[in-house]
């Protein structure tokens, strides 16, 4: 921690960093009790770099309050106008060269500190490559949902991100890359990074290496419209047998399963296949989500419903139900076709 | 202190039809007058935006509520954003610049009275054509939709593609033109303040009220334009085929964000410098002291305004712009702390030493300088740029800029109302009922924006209609709407206080506050003409050198 | 209400501001200033980024003559200015007279430029690009210069009709100022698009 001159003020706040640096391991590993999205309970590199930042920022700007807020909590106690005042103005003061100076001098090299933690910070994040070898994953933000691709992998799925756990010593980061194929979205899970926006024509990338296996929340933090509220994200960290479980999973065709055959005519027949792709089958549509492992997740639209049979009936029927605004039409079927419909995705594992 | 040895007798005239009273008042070119109608207008648009506030509130008050559907939601917030900016605060501090200006620097009226009825009816108009979206639009939900944009519009969103129907052509339009009605005002302030102070009143011997609105109004004409450019390209993508936001032809989304902050950032400071000006005009009278430190006051407030205009993408830190960018974005940012850091140090020590009176305008600025190193700080929070990759998008920006705008422009605004109230309008507010006043709405904004700050902290993305449970929002949430009702509690005792007391306040004389500068030596309210002769100044005050002849200022200054 | 000891003659000299229509113009001279700003920095980045459709070089041709007519409407505005300020309301007339006839027949060069591009090249403001920015910048200049020929004709009239006197050299000066802005703006134009963007 670089400290410049013998100002007493520099070498405390540099100490606090280094205090706070080296407690970040500390504190990083615990799990917020207050909230899965808690900023403060950071789990993979960006975001526990983001922490410390925060932390020193926190410390700066608090003793800048106490200061200042005593300053004014003592002149408004001690120069009131008391009961027993004589009437005569007090003595007028116009103002002072080196008073002036003093609270600009200061300022400014408080300024300097903080803009010196946060550029390291920056290269961190932004400039240094993630290390070890990277699994690559590219984002691709709708209205309302998200679009996942693991190019080198062969897979492509929606809404649920697979990512294997980062060990420090040998550290597996996920590398991703951010696009739009509408208007602007932005993905963040705070326990994991900083937010990156998704905005069309402008690809962005970040990195994440999420240190403890489990499942992160995070949603859509850029307006994107109506649904904007309910484009919800899951990352699941999983040990690398379990993800490489998962992409093996997931690149295999749809399951054939002659019993729900009048499902998948209807799936077929109907305008599911517009938007809609079951690889293995002639539906390819690119508009909405995959839907080939639709059942190895955990919700359906982007979160906004626990994926269980009677949701995704009520889903396929009416859209507007669960997500109003969303961009499914809702398909006007009946209700033995909803069942034989449903009967058929169930089977989509 | 009386100064009534040369102030005209009242005469009334006698009564005239209600008419031609009207018809005085649309045709009006006195600045007064003027004034007056901007507060007006700006008080009818602040309940209404404080409706649309409280609406979404109520929504917000639990996760997964149906108070509102998310189309509602996301017009409500488009509105209340759009409204409070420019339809409220933006037309109360040209309404006060306006009335004080002429007043302060001895002069009649503004530089050119019809170009200043023509701004106001301009922004009037352009806050009519705003809700006549409601009516007239045709969005895609149904006849007569106000735009769910959001009030910064990114792109595409507002591409036809996005945006269906009408909605977003009545916010472009609304804002183009209530933007000349501001850049018409801007130039008026600038022409008056440069060309008509009085004789003796040099630049450095106005008070800091009129360098604030300089500064302020030079901001609106360097800046209003860029917003102005952005909207007529949106304009010419949206009905004449043009691809400056196109993405799909190569065009950029992140241009317009670049053009809208380029505007949108000075434009907070276009908001809180007259702010700043009601504040150092409030607390020396309050502290029985001159201001602390005029000349760095001066250069600090120019300092601002130069900075202010090179700090923009410290609102698309999450946009992917290169680390050099990114870096360049963090420095002017914190820098622009410096100046405004010394500000509320030379406010501090003008308190410093002096005999502070509790009464309700200084009871606001108290308030408004321990809101404001808050908002500041969480400012500076925001302006490393990592942490703001977490803070930007989320409650606590939201918390921020409120804190900003309310604890700090509207609680100086409620100070500059119940200081000048008593010029304005010939009589006395009831002290009681500002001090009810300050104590519900302070309790209010606390609850509502300390704790809102927590939910931005804990993940909570802004702009959303609803939220799920077991994210740790929902207490939160909870108690910050329970503070909105406060501080609708508050602004009602307000209104009242107004109203009551102009009908049946004391006479307030023309200087109740025992203060110095030049609108205080005139009645209250004032004559039409300002001044039965335009006065002649030697010091920064006035009126000090007036009661104090054996120790006039232009001793030390 | 005086502040005792200064005299009325010093009071005078004291109060020398400058002229509040002067004042107000550059006013909106920075501002209007500010706009173009915009729409130069969209142009210069939107400079080789269409995806498809004519290039500048493609389809441009440099409007030399029409911009010789623009620029020396400057210097008779300047001259026309200067001879109302000594009082000779015959010859302002005269080169008052000419600023507008060069201004329109720069007006009339866009014109047929535009037409050509459009009804000949079949380029419009939709083609692409770098037609959206070209007809935008272009066209918002264009749309400047007409603004101050319609005032520039109304003093005409007013001339014609002997209003214009000696006294009014002030305003009118003022007025000449927007000109002088519209005849900058066109050079940076002229260089942004015809020279560097080519």
């Amino acid at each position: 921690m670089r400290s410049q001159g013998s100002n007493h003020w520099r070498v405390l706040s540099s100490q606090i960093l280094v205090c706070v640096c080296s407690s970040e391991a500390a504190f990083g590993d615990s799990v917020s009790s207050l909230s899965p999205t808690d900023i403060f309970a950071p789990a993979s590199t960006p975001a526990k770099s983001i922490f410390g930042l925060s932390l020193f920022v926190l410390a700066v700007t608090g003793a800048i309050f106490l200061v200042v807020f005593t300053l004014l909590l003592y002149s408004v106690v001690k120069f009131r106008k008391r009961r027993s005042d004589d009437g005569r103005e007090p003595p007028q003061v116009y103002g002072s060269n080196q008073v002036e100076l003093a609270w600009t001098i200061i300022p400014i090299l408080i300024v300097v500190a903080l803009f010196m933690a946060t550029a390291r910070v920056i290269a961190i994040v932004q400039t240094t490559p993630p290390p070890g070898k990277p699994i690559a994953v590219t984002v691709i933000g709708h209205q309302f949902w998200w679009e996942y691709r693991y190019p080198d992998l062969g897979v492509v799925t929606a809404n649920e991100l697979h990512v294997p756990v980062s060990d420090p010593l040998h550290p597996t980061p996920t590398v991703i890359e951010l696009l739009s194929a509408d208007t602007d979205h932005s993905f963040w899970v705070p326990r994991l990074a900083g937010k990156t926006d998704l905005i069309p024509n402008h690809p962005n990338t970040m990195w994440i290496d999420p240190q403890e296996t489990g499942v992160y929340l995070g949603q859509c933090a850029q307006y994107c419209g109506t649904q904007h509220a309910k484009m919800l994200l899951r990352v699941y960290v999983q040990t690398r047998d379990e993800f490489d479980r998962w992409i093996q999973q997931q690149r295999q065709p749809a399951v054939v399963n002659d019993a729900v055959s009048q499902g998948q005519r209807i799936f077929e027949t109907t305008a599911c296949i517009n938007c809609h792709t079951v690889s293995g089958t002639v539906a390819n549509g690119r508009f909405g989500p995959d839907l080939t492992h639709l059942m190895s997740r955990d919700t359906i639209a982007a979160g906004a419903a626990i994926n269980t049979p009677e949701n995704l009936r009520l889903w396929i029927r009416n859209p507007n139900r669960i997500k109003p605004g969303s961009l499914m039409p809702a398909m006007e079927l009946n209700d033995q076709e909803l069942d034989a419909l449903t009967a058929y995705l169930e089977t989509l594992r | 202190m009386s100064t009534d040895a040369i102030a005209l007798p009242r005469t009334e005239p006698a009564s005239r039809p209600i008419v031609s009273r009207l018809h005085d008042w649309v045709t009006t070119v006195d600045h007064k007058r003027l004034g007056i109608l901007y507060m007006m207008y700006a008080m009818v648009f602040l309940l209404i935006a404080g409706i649309e506030a409280t609406v979404i509130r109520i929504q917000l008050i639990r996760p997964h509520n149906d108070f509102v559907s998310p189309q509602v939601f996301n017009r409500l917030f488009t509105m209340h954003g759009t409204t409070m900016i420019f339809f409220v605060v933006m037309p109360f501090l040209f309404g006060f610049a306006n009335y004080l200006i002429p007043l302060m620097l001895g002069a009649r009226d503004m530089a050119f009275p019809r170009l200043n009825a023509f701004s106001f009816w301009m922004t009037a108009f352009g806050g009519l054509l705003l809700y006549f979206s409601l009516v007239g639009a045709n969005g895609l939900y149904g006849a007569g939709n106000a735009p769910d944009v959001g009030w910064f519009a990114y792109a595409p969103l507002t591409s036809r593609t996005f945006s269906v129907g009408h909605s977003t052509d009545f916010w472009t339009l609304a804002l183009l033109v209530s933007g000349f009605g501001s850049i018409g005002t801007a130039i008026n302030i600038v022409a008056t303040v440069l060309c008509m102070r009085c004789p003796g009143m040099t630049l450095a011997k106005m008070p800091l009220f009129a360098w604030l609105n300089l500064v302020m109004a030079g901001l609106v004409i360097l800046c209003i334009s860029p917003l102005t450019a952005a909207q007529i390209m949106l304009v010419v993508d949206r009905y004449l085929g043009g691809h400056f936001f196109d993405t799909q032809a190569g065009g950029s989304a992140v241009i317009w964000m670049h053009f809208f902050w380029v505007f949108g950032h000075p434009e907070v400071y276009v908001l809180v410098l007259p702010a700043f000006a009601f504040v150092s005009e409030i607390i020396p009278v309050f502290s029985r002291k001159p201001i602390f430190g005029y000349s760095v006051m001066v250069g600090a407030t120019v300092a601002i305004g130069f900075i202010s205009m090179s700090v923009w993408a410290h609102h698309m830190f999450t946009v992917g712009m290169s680390s050099a960018a990114n870096n360049f974005f963090v420095i002017s940012t914190m820098a622009i702390a410096v100046p405004t850091g010394i500000k509320i140090f030379n406010w501090l020590a003008t308190m410093w030493g002096g005999k502070i009176e509790f009464k309700t305008p200084m009871l606001f600025c108290i308030a408004f300088l321990f809101q404001f190193l808050i908002a500041g700080l969480t400012g500076i929070m925001q302006g490393a740029a990592p942490f703001d990759w977490h803070l930007g998008s989320s409650y606590f920006v939201v918390a921020h800029f409120h804190y900003v705008i309310v604890g700090g422009i509207v609680f100086a605004l409620f100070g500059a109302f119940y200081y000048w109230f008593p010029k304005m309008s010939g009589k006395m507010y009831s002290e009681t009922l500002g001090r009810l006043h300050f104590l519900l709405f302070i309790i209010g904004f606390h609850l509502t924006f300390d704790f809102m700050h927590i939910p931005g902290l804990l993940g909570m993305p802004r702009r959303i209609y609803t939220y799920e449970p077991g994210r740790g929002w929902d207490t939160w949430n909870f108690i910050v709407t329970v503070g909105v009702f406060f501080q609708a509690a508050g602004i009602l005792v307000f209104l009242g206080n107004l109203a009551w007391s102009y009908l049946r306040g004391t006479a307030a004389g023309s200087d109740p506050w025992d203060a110095w500068t030049l609108e205080w030596s005139t009645n209250s309210p004032p004559p039409a003409y300002n001044f039965a002769s335009i006065p002649v100044v030697k010091s920064r005050r006035p009126l000090w050198d007036l009661k104090h002849p054996a120790d006039p200022d232009w001793n030390y200054e | 209400m005086n502040a005792a000891s200064m005299t009325v003659a010093e009071a005078r000299i004291e109060s020398d501001r400058p002229d509040r229509g002067r004042i107000g113009m550059l006013s909106l001279i920075a501002a209007e200033a500010a706009i173009f700003t915009i729409f130069v920095v969209a142009y210069i980045f939107y400079v080789g980024k269409s995806l498809a459709g004519p290039m500048p070089r493609d389809v441009l041709s440099v409007p030399v003559f029409y911009t010789i007519c623009l620029l020396s409407s400057s210097l008779t505005i300047h001259l026309a200015a200067k001879f109302l300020r000594e009082g000779n309301v015959l010859r302002f007339a005269i080169l008052w007279l000419a600023t507008i006839v060069l201004g329109t027949t720069f007006m009339y060069g866009t014109a047929t430029e535009w037409h050509r591009l459009i009804y000949q090249d079949g380029f419009t403001i939709s083609t692409n690009l770098f037609g959206t920015t070209y007809y935008s910048l272009v066209g918002l200049h264009g749309f400047h210069v007409l603004v101050g020929l319609v005032s520039l004709s109304i003093v005409m009239a007013l001339t014609l009709l002997g209003s214009v006197q000696q006294e009014h050299a002030e305003r009118v000066d003022v007025l000449s100022l927007y000109w002088h802005f519209v005849d900058t703006v066109w050079i940076v134009v002229f260089t942004v698009v015809y020279v560097i963007g080519r």
